[in-house]
């Protein structure tokens, strides 16, 4: 197996609160290979969020490291650095500036990083619009001339306007209705497939997680309890937090419902 | 025949606005049977919570809402009704839980004193002494271990969860014709909010509520609801029974929303457009058989 | 545009409120224009005319050295106007960036600058300027100097508490992911989402600077004489009430015109600026 492009070794954050600890992330050790899409899923309160922000340095770990293409992260992150990891957040409508036009936002990356010579950046905004589905016009609109699925697009962009190779998915369709996100998850796929993307992907929804990942790595109150192949961990999951998990998916078919209830009655 | 517990008939909603007037609702029929639970699904923005705040009379009182059709609520018509009979409708005669159970309670009282002011709208005058107990009763029906305990607690101290419960408990205790559920556990992790559905489904079951479940969540529905309407942009397109709905969906809108929704037993994301000609076919109508049973 | 013209025509205060601003701002525009007796802005004795009630061609009278109080009012408008102008543009360039800083930047700048803040604040508006008009010569800069010191800190507060709340919006965690300045995520970020509140207080502050400064040279400590201010008018013909009214009424209705007038339209503005978020 080649080098992993993230290495999470041994992180943990401890969060004091009112004179006790509180043990966000636990020991965790995860490799995630370059191009691969690893989900971490978890219920509120499971540590998700907070390694996503250990992972983009918005948060510095209590203990342990995190390795990015073979280097330790310094705790405080170099323009390099930010440039390499990116994200897309859960809300699109808080995601992008109201004041700021579509095109403002997007070409803030470029100017950060220094990318192209400043009459280019004007078209390669229009050709990353072009590149998540939306017309290249749409550089003059205000965000609240588009819809929360379009928001989202533009997120999207935002997140690959820095030509990171690491994405950091954080719920970035639970705020979507289901024809939106359908449509959005076919996007990050299709994107992931042309860019050679990696994903950290962070979710609640074990159905979507189910559709889109690699592998999935389940935390509960700050630890990892299991981390598998997304069809083994649907098949045979191995702890009864996972089974309890799938089991309460709300669902639509009979062929669900039957899986749904063999994992139940296997926990019991 | 009796008449049904709801029974909304053309129902059309418009918005006047400084631009001119959007029809948000465009003649929307719906009828809840006694202690029956039915579904409205559909996406943000379909008009599914505007019409269950229509029914609870909110958007009535809106500047520049104009309402039209028929609202009926157990055989009397809502919009005769003097303002003031409606408003002691809410919380008697019908009851709401919401979204978010934490928000929806007050801060700044006891659940004990919120209790006995719910029981105080149904029953008034009633003893501190017989609104305690009512309300122990009331929480020990919604699976609440230490109600006493509980009854005592401010909203903040008690998880999601447990709140949640306690609006159940309190949206039924003046034992409504109607509860109408706004997207209710959405707010919550998917382990509680199965178990608070399941206890719904129970507690309204034993007190012979029906039920106005509004949700863009089709698992959930499924599980809950014994008919179903899709609603889709201030219209019905599809309504039957639930079983029916989901196994032979027959509206293109209906096929397209369950085909997005993603399986846990796998299969990849489908490529679904959001909008299409197709989503305005007529609706679509599955007969209603005799009693017909909800999803597992 | 349709929208804003709608908000105006749907609320008739609003529409008197651009009414009253218009005719406070044209006067004191064009004040050379409309005057009858331009001259009369000045040390101008005329006893033949002194202390006339309202006649032509004085229609709000004249003074007790026979200046036409109309012509007086107007001039006073653009001294006044000018007061507000220069104030609110040296306090909030101030107020809103110390507000931006102890907003975003947090910690022990926060601290120490929301505790100045707080210092200003705790005096009483007047009492503040008069301190200062009592150190230094009752001039119109140092008057202006006065009500700035007493200004700034309001638009600190109130840029504070946006700058608090649009921190936690996920466009300023977007914008420091990528690795922007914090320079970049105050003032081209979270300032552009401060601006319609600080407008609509800036229109609000225009009527209010306008009664702070009467107050103040009502008291002796504002604008000097001859040059017209609509407080020392009020003041001076305080002592002939009620046989020469004119000479109290007139300029106590121009200053309540200016302020009704910009309290008007600024409740009129956070309706429309505000609606748009």
């Amino acid at each position: 197996m080649t080098a992993p492009l993230l290495a999470l070794q041994n992180l943990s954050k401890t969060f004091r609160s009112h004179g006790h600890a509180v043990h966000a992330v636990q020991d965790v050790s995860i490799d995630v290979a370059a191009g691969e899409c690893l989900a971490i899923v978890g219920e509120s309160g499971s540590g998700k969020s907070t390694l996503a922000n250990m992972v983009l340095g918005i948060l510095a770990p209590s203990a342990g490291e995190i390795r990015y293409d073979g280097q330790a992260l310094p705790a405080r992150r170099t323009l390099a650095h930010r440039r390499a990891l990116q994200l897309v957040q859960q809300n699109p409508l808080s995601a992008l500036n109201p004041k700021r036009s579509i095109g403002a936002s997007l070409r803030l990356a470029f100017d950060v990083h220094r990318i192209g010579d400043r009459a280019g950046r004007t078209a390669r905004v229009g050709a990353l619009l072009e590149d998540v589905g939306l017309p290249a016009d749409f550089a003059q609109r205000p965000p609240a001339a588009l819809s929360g699925g379009q928001r989202q697009r533009v997120a999207i962009a935002r997140a690959l306007a820095c030509d990171s190779r690491l994405l950091v998915l954080d719920e970035p369709t639970s705020a979507l209705d289901v024809l939106v996100q359908s449509r959005i998850l076919r996007l990050l796929a299709d994107l992931r497939a042309e860019h050679g993307l990696t994903y950290l992907f962070i979710s609640h929804d074990l159905a979507v997680v189910r559709n889109i990942a690699d592998r999935v790595a389940v935390f509960e109150k700050g630890r990892m309890v299991e981390l598998a192949p997304t069809d083994r961990l649907f098949t045979a999951p191995e702890h009864p937090y996972t089974r309890r998990l799938i089991s309460a998916v709300p669902v639509i078919t009979e062929d669900e419902i039957t899986m749904r209830d063999q994992l139940a009655h296997g926990a019991a | 025949m009796t008449d049904p517990v709801l029974a909304l008939h053309d129902l059309r909603l418009a918005f006047k606005g400084f631009t001119g007037t959007t029809e948000v609702l465009h003649g929307l029929s719906l009828s809840i049977d006694r202690g029956e639970r039915v579904a409205l699904v559909g996406e943000s923005g379909s008009g599914k919570s505007v019409t269950a705040r229509i029914v609870l009379g909110l958007i009535q009182e809106m500047r520049g809402a104009k309402v039209s059709g028929r609202l009926r609520f157990q055989g009397q018509d809502l919009d005769r009704l003097p303002k003031r009979a409606r408003h002691g409708l809410r919380g008697t005669a019908m009851s709401m839980i919401f979204q978010d159970p934490t928000s929806s309670l007050n801060p700044a009282y006891r659940i004990g004193t919120q209790f006995r002011e719910v029981l105080a709208r149904g029953t008034p005058g009633i003893t501190a002494e017989a609104a305690t107990a009512r309300a122990t009763a009331l929480l020990d029906e919604v699976a609440i271990p230490q109600p006493d305990r509980v009854l005592a607690a401010y909203p903040f101290q008690l998880s999601g969860g447990m709140n949640q419960r306690v609006m159940i408990a309190m949206a039924l205790a003046n034992e409504p014709a109607l509860l109408i559920a706004d997207e209710p556990g959405t707010a919550l992790d998917v382990t509680v909010q199965a178990q608070t559905l399941r206890l719904m489904r129970r507690v309204v079951e034993q007190h012979g509520t029906a039920v106005l479940f509004i949700s863009h969540n089709l698992g959930v529905v499924r599980e809950f609801a014994d008919r179903t309407y899709v609603i889709y942009r201030g219209r019905i397109v599809e309504h039957g029974p639930t079983e029916a709905v989901f196994h032979t969906p027959g509206h293109p809108y209906t096929r397209a929303l369950m085909a997005a929704q993603p399986r846990i037993t796998g299969g990849g994301v489908p490529e679904i457009a959001e909008r299409d000609a197709q989503y305005g076919d007529p609706m679509v109508v599955h007969p209603t058989g005799a009693a017909a049973g909800a999803g597992a | 545009m349709r929208r804003v013209i709608g908000i105006l025509l749907a609320n008739p205060l609003s529409l008197l409120g651009v009414v009253l601003v218009a005719l406070v701002v044209l006067g004191a525009v064009f004040a050379d224009f409309l005057a009858p007796f331009p001259e009369h802005r000045g040390a101008v004795v005329d006893f033949l005319n002194f202390n006339r009630p309202p006649e032509w061609p004085y229609i709000f009278g004249t003074d007790l050295v026979g200046r036409d109080l109309f012509s007086r009012i107007l001039y006073a408008y653009r001294i006044s106007l000018m007061l507000g102008v220069v104030v609110l543009a040296i306090a909030v360039p101030i107020g809103v960036t110390i507000g931006l800083l102890a907003g975003y930047l947090g910690g022990v700048w926060e601290y120490l600058l929301m505790r100045l803040t707080d210092v200003f604040l705790s005096i009483p508006p007047l009492v503040l300027a008069m301190s200062i008009m009592g150190l230094l010569e009752p001039t119109l800069i140092n008057g202006m100097l006065a009500v700035t010191a007493m200004w700034w800190p309001w638009y600190t507060r109130l840029v504070y508490t946006i700058t608090r709340g649009e921190k936690e919006e996920g466009y300023v965690l977007a914008a420091e992911v990528i690795g922007a300045s914090r320079s970049h995520v105050m003032f081209r970020e979270i300032l552009p989402n401060c601006v319609p509140a600080v407008i609509t207080k800036m229109t609000l502050d225009l009527g209010f600077v306008i009664l702070i400064a009467s107050s103040l040279s009502f008291l002796g400590l504002g604008v000097q004489p001859p040059t017209p201010d609509l407080g020392s008018m009020v003041a001076e013909g305080a002592d002939y009430l009620p046989d020469s009214w004119w000479l109290t009424v007139f300029p106590g209705l121009a200053i309540l015109v200016a302020v009704f007038g910009f309290n008007l339209v600024g409740d009129a503005l956070r309706d429309i600026l505000g609606a748009e978020r």
